[in-house]
This record gives C-alpha cells, structure tokens and sequence, in this order.
C-alpha cells in the first residue's frame, strides 16, 4: 500500500491548523482513525446496536456475534486465544486488572516485584501500590547513559523472591525496545509471572504472547488507530487472576448467604455492559492493520526514525535521549532544546500546524533518572511521511530564531 | 504567542532574584508544566508593598507574566492586589491564552495572592 493511499483514509489529515497542514506527531499519545474503522462504529448504532449477551432478539445476537468476533481478531493479532482476552478500559485498566486481582490476592510481605525505571505511571503506580498494601519489596532496573535497559542490573535484581516481573515493551519517552523475550527467560529462571505494557509496541510491531513467554500483555487500542475507550489484557492462565471489576456479566450464581461463582474467562473480568460499539471499532482496526501489515508498519517506521534522527541531530543546542541506532528503537523521538522550556517549543511548533507532546509523558521517574523536569516528544506512525519530519526540523529551527538561540 | 513584549520579559526578567528579610515569601507549582514561581516581598507598614522579587523556572509566559507583575504591584496597596483578576494579567501579557496555557499565564497572580493570604492568617494569629 502507497502511503498516498494510506492518508487518504484518514480524514483528519486534510484538515489545516493555524491555516497550515497539520502534522500529526503525537501519535505516541493517541493515534488517528481511518475512515474504516469511523464506519464501522457508524453502521453499529446505524443497524445493530444492542446491550451483548442479555437480549434473546435479532439485534442483540448479532451484536454479541459482532463483539465477539473482534475478540477472535484481537486474539489472532497476537497469536492468543479468545479466552485469554479481556476488553478494558485502556492499558491502565489492564495493568491495575493484574495489580488487584493478583497481586494484591497472592504477592505477600518479603515477596519481590521488578519493574524498571523508564516505565510509564500506569507500570509504576499499580506496583508501588501492591508494595504498600502488601508490604513487598519493589526494586527497579536501572538504564544505561544511551536509554537502554541495563539487563545484567535487572538479572540480578530479580531473586527466587520475585513475584512479578512488570517490563514495558517499548518505552513512551525513550522509543528503546526492550528484550522482552530475554526478560522473560530471566523470570522463568525466577517463576516469577511477567507482564508486559505493550502500549507503545502493539501499534508498531508484530507481538507474539506465545514466542514473548509473558504471562500478561497489556495495551490500547486508541494507539494503534482504533477508538478510544478500548483496552486489552492478555492472561496466559485466567484462572490464576480474580475480577477486579464485579458486577453484571460476572457470574455464574449468586447466592444471599455464600459466596458467588465466577463466570469463565474472559466474561467473569468484564463487569458491567462494555463499550460495545468500541470493540466492534476495534476489530475492524485490526483487520485495517492486517492489511497493511504489521512487518510492513515497522519497517516503514524505522526508515522515518532514521531519517528524523540523522535530521534532528543536525539542529543546533539540541539534546536527544534514548539509543541512536533506529534498530534499537520505535518511532518516539524525545528532545530538549536550547534549555528552552517545551511548553514553548510545542506552543512554537503549533503555530507550524505541528502537534508534539510536551511535559513528563507520565515518566516522572524516568524524567528525575535524566536529571530533566520535562521534554518534548515526536511520535510517527504509518501515516507520517519523510517530508513531515522535514517540517518538524524547520519548526524547531524557527523556535532558535525566536529564542535567539 | 511568542509577541516582542513576552520574549524581553522572558529574556530580561524585571525584579529576579529574592528581597532580604521578607515579610512575604511564597512558592507555587504548576505540575502540568512544571513550573515554579517563588516571589518574596518586603511591605511597607505592613501594608503596601515596597520591594517585591520572584525567582522562577518555566515557560516563557509564566515567567514573563511573572515579571510583568512584579513590575505593577509595586507601591501598590496590598487590598488592590488582593482585587486583581485573570484578566487583568491578559492584558498586561496582550496575547491570546488558550485554556491549557492559562495556568501558566497565573501562576505569578496565584502565587502573589496565596502568600497575601498566608501572610495574613499569620499576622492575625499573632
């Protein structure tokens, strides 16, 4: 597929900002929608909708048939069974889904649980919150001066006593794509269960739960062009994770004087009517994926973060983190520069129709392990071009000449 | 946004630095940014102010907002201060503010009035 023919399915992109072309760079944040997947929402309230698994009518079979068949889709995506996927919220949903219907039940006081510190908040907070209420120890791997996971620090973090090993995939600030089938190596070694936020890999590279050997996998789907509202939690073993959410859909019997029986995998986690026509969204971005391909967006990815790299590092006063080598790293540019703050970079770059992020990208660890209160991120996706980055290059040319830089 | 009048105070801050011995010294954050204000006044009678310094990191329109106020309150009554409002902070930065920079454009204002307010529920314990 040309990537002509790929913008063209994203309406947003022909709409100007500050009357100039707009230049999507935030996609690390959230990602935009192809017309597809707009459709496929539409033509679910237009001729289906219905509450799922309640109603014996037309509409309402059609609907859990619907809904179900994306399960199918996200399952195949990353090479599951429709059993081990759990619709959430959003990643934070899926993370804090492990944090309190397993870790709170079987992590205990002198267990250990490994994380690192370019995590996200949603990888980090869930697991200083098990650590409070259960009195465990959390000990975090460190990286090394290029953003890289220092692996011999975190193989000798992790212990016997480890619990949970909880890694992201690609880090949101860093673009570093951590050894995630290494790491899991090292917690088996350990038994120890091993997550993995896969929020910023999903999008942009093949994922395999079954070749990755982790245990939970958690991401969005609003980042990888569906819509929002929409989050996956992959369980290896269900049955080793209670509901956190409890409510409608969850059992199997309810009794006023004992306790309740659980529903199966994946209903018995997913309390309450779902975003129905989300999910629907969300298979279709799938099968819109599937089309491209999902080796195809990668490489595409990596050729552009070269070509941006080998750019940006050329503008003067500027500082880029995380590994240089595009092989070792997503689409996700981090930078500061000229020690101007990145309120007014973005603010400046905005002006040029550019949407950057910038701030602590909920990395306020990772931020302090820097030594900076802030940065500003770039973040491409299938639909950015050469000639994009070639914008954001004079964007931040311009902010020099306005900082006299 | 980034018009001559904000890079000069930006640029060449008014007033930087800390007054000695300060009856007022008040320091606030805004987390969305990140950025910081600490202002220190000295008062006259206890009532108007007669030296005031701000000390900050930020973004360009905190810290100049941040400037320009230390520039208008001085030999102001203290009960004026109190009366001053967001917009009459737009109008010292004369640039349009989006409701997500509008924190910023504040801070000083917000930080100016709480130490005001500080500062008095503690001389009147005394």
């Amino acid at each position: 597929m040309l990537i002509d023919e790929i913008r063209n399915d994203f309406p947003i992109l022909k709409r100007k900002v500050n009357g100039k072309p707009l230049v999507y760079l935030d996609n690390a944040a959230t990602s935009q929608k192809p017309k597809q997947v707009i459709d496929a929402i539409k033509n679910f309230y237009e001729t289906q909708n219905a509450n799922i698994h309640r109603g014996i009518h037309q509409l309402s079979e059609e609907s859990t048939e619907a809904f179900e068949r994306s399960r199918e889709k996200v399952a195949k995506f990353i090479s599951a069974k429709p059993e081990q996927i759990i619709f959430t919220k959003n990643t934070t949903e899926s993370i804090n889904t492990i944090a309190y219907g397993y870790g709170l039940k079987n992590i205990k006081k002198g267990d250990e649980i490994l994380t690192t510190v370019m995590e996200h908040h949603s990888n980090f907070l869930p697991w200083q919150l098990v650590k409070k209420h259960t009195g465990a120890t959390l000990k975090i791997a460190d990286i090394t001066d290029d953003g890289l996971l220092k692996m011999n620090h975190l193989e000798k973090l992790a212990t016997k006593k480890t619990k949970l090993v909880a890694v992201t995939q690609v880090s949101n600030v860093l673009g570093t794509i951590n050894p995630v089938k290494e790491i899991s190596e090292i917690a088996q070694k350990n038994n120890s269960l091993f997550l993995v936020d896969g929020a910023q890999a999903a999008p942009h590279m093949p994922v395999d739960v079954k070749k990755t050997g982790c245990d939970f996998y958690a991401f969005s789907s609003h980042k990888m062009l569906g819509p929002t509202g929409i989050g996956v939690l992959y369980i290896k073993d269900p049955d080793k994770v209670d509901p956190f959410l409890v409510g409608g859909g969850t059992i199997k019997e309810v009794y006023t004087d004992k306790e309740a029986v659980w529903h199966d995998s994946p209903w018995k986690f997913e309390g309450g009517t779902p975003d129905v026509s989300g999910v629907i969204g969300f298979g279709a971005t799938v099968d819109y994926l599937n089309k491209i391909g999902m080796e195809k967006i990668r490489k595409h990815e990596e050729e552009i973060t070269k070509y941006a790299l080998d750019k940006l590092l050329k503008i003067k006063n500027i500082t880029i983190y995380g590994p240089m080598d595009h092989r070792l790293r997503g689409a996700v540019i981090a930078f500061n520069i000229g020690g101007i703050h990145p309120h007014d970079v973005a603010a400046i770059l905005d002006s040029e129709g550019i949407a950057v992020r910038p701030g602590h990208a909920c990395c306020k660890p990772l931020m302090s392990r820097l030594d900076i209160l802030a940065m500003c991120r770039a973040s491409f996706y299938i639909y950015n071009t050469k000639n994009e980055a070639d914008v954001l290059v004079s964007g931040l040319e311009k902010v020099n000449k306005i900082f006299k830089r | 946004m980034y018009a001559e009048n904000i890079m000069d105070h930006f640029n060449s801050p008014r007033n930087s630095g800390e007054v000695k011995d300060p009856d007022i010294k008040h320091k606030e954050f805004n987390p969305f940014c990140g950025d910081q204000i600490e202002l220190t006044v000295k008062l006259r009678n206890g009532k108007e102010i007669q030296e005031i310094k701000f000390q900050g990191k930020g973004c360009s329109i905190s810290q100049a907002s941040a400037s320009m106020l230390t520039e208008i309150v001085k030999n102001k009554n203290i009960e004026e201060v109190k009366k001053l409002t967001k917009e009459d902070i737009l109008d010292l930065l004369n640039i349009p503010i989006g409701p997500v920079r509008m924190k910023c454009a504040l801070l000083a204002l917000d930080t100016l009035q709480n130490g005001i307010k500080i500062y008095e529920q503690y001389t009147k314990k005394k």
